[in-house]
């Protein structure tokens, strides 16, 4: 029941949402204001058991929600085809590079805000690589 | 016999087909996941694909009809981002802390991976519609299509470009972060957000919940930075 109460607060949320975006024209999908509206309402405590139940849920499987679009693909199968090779190079490239990019930015950052932190006071050193072992 | 084939007609046309097919293959690939040590290649989101797309094509079975059981899996994809807000929540204080290296991270990851996919497949030849359309390629895909659509691209290719940069980096990830040595799991998860949206984000709570949540900050960010400014950069080049 816990799960299912905190499913209504996500749909209710994710309506609000919608609501929201087509109300305003923003280019933002409705489930992701949803998401944000949902960061200001958990700040009811009511809401927290019920939102704790259906989101472990729902994430524990959210796989699972992605095949149906997935499948979609097969419609688009001609002109994916027609460029496969290129595509595949293309994609995977870029998507290895925007990993690299991001992990090595973030990184770099979140260490050097860890030094200065520890310069200033005690903090809890929470990374497993201090000393930057390359 | 004919009764064996009204039986199959009947089943195939109706929603059921789409939904138990969908739900059956996604817990088949997910064992097979399993029992291969949760190895990211075995990723079950693109095995069910596979597997359920060679069904539909060896059966002459357009995919509205599949969609209109899946649908009901589907629609569940809304309340799934809202619920990606619980992991945020739960460790609020640490990513306000982090916010300048996450917002940072976030726009040299994005436009990285926008740009190498833009520039590559210029350089490769690929035509100005395709190119467009992977311009928003690791946003999650109904902003992607959105984007796409205000490039003047090809929306429904854009939709197929971010799920294959999903399952590219859900199943590959590990191997290139390890390879890195990155070992923190905010930044792990947070870089598989980034540049996979949602897929790499189904893996990266899979795999650990800390990575999850940073995965879901990267993927939230991803979606305000590059609704604003994939149109922006696109026009500047115009």
């Amino acid at each position: 029941m816990q799960a299912l109460r905190g499913l209504a607060v996500l749909l209710l949320l994710q309506a609000a949402g919608e609501g929201i975006t087509r109300a305003l024209a923003l280019p933002f999908p409705g489930p992701v204001v949803g998401l944000l509206l949902l960061l200001l309402a958990l700040n009811l405590p009511l809401l927290r058991a019920p939102v704790a139940a259906a989101a472990n849920l729902l994430l524990s499987h959210l796989s699972l929600l992605f095949v149906p679009v997935g499948v979609g693909v097969i419609v688009h199968l001609k002109v994916l085809s027609e460029y496969a090779g290129r595509l595949a190079l293309v994609i995977a490239v870029s998507t290895w590079a925007g990993i690299a990019a991001t992990a090595w930015v973030t990184q770099a950052l979140m260490r050097r805000a860890q030094a200065a932190e520890r310069g200033g006071a005690s903090a809890p050193c929470r990374d497993v690589d201090e000393e930057g072992t390359p | 016999m004919t009764d064996v084939v009204h039986l199959w007609t009947y089943l195939a046309s109706s929603p059921l087909f789409g939904l138990t097919a969908t739900v059956t293959t996604y817990v088949l690939a997910h064992a097979l996941h399993e029992r291969l040590g949760r190895a990211p290649w075995s990723n079950p989101v693109m095995l069910s694909v596979i597997v359920l797309g060679s069904v539909l094509l060896a059966t002459g079975t357009p995919y509205p009809v599949y969609f209109a059981g899946a649908q009901f899996v589907h629609v569940l994809l809304g309340p799934a981002v809202v619920a990606l807000g619980w992991p945020l929540w739960q460790r609020r204080a640490e990513l306000r802390r982090r916010a300048l290296p996450l917002a940072v991270g976030a726009l040299v990851g994005g436009g990285v991976a926008s740009g190498v996919a833009v520039g590559a497949g210029w350089a490769l030849g690929l035509p100005t519609p395709i190119l467009l359309s992977l311009a928003p390629k690791s946003v999650t895909a109904p902003v992607a299509v959105g984007i796409a659509e205000r490039l003047a691209g090809v929306p429904a290719l854009a939709a197929a470009f971010t799920l294959l940069t999903g399952v590219v980096g859900a199943s590959s990830a590990k191997y290139l972060l390890d390879a890195m040595g990155v070992r923190d799991w905010a930044v792990r998860g947070f870089a598989l957000g980034t540049a996979s949206h949602g897929i790499g984000a189904a893996r990266a709570l899979s795999v650990h919940p800390e990575a999850g949540a940073y995965a879901a900050v990267g993927l939230g960010l991803q979606v305000l930075f590059a609704s604003f400014l994939i149109p922006l950069v696109a026009a500047l080049f115009r």
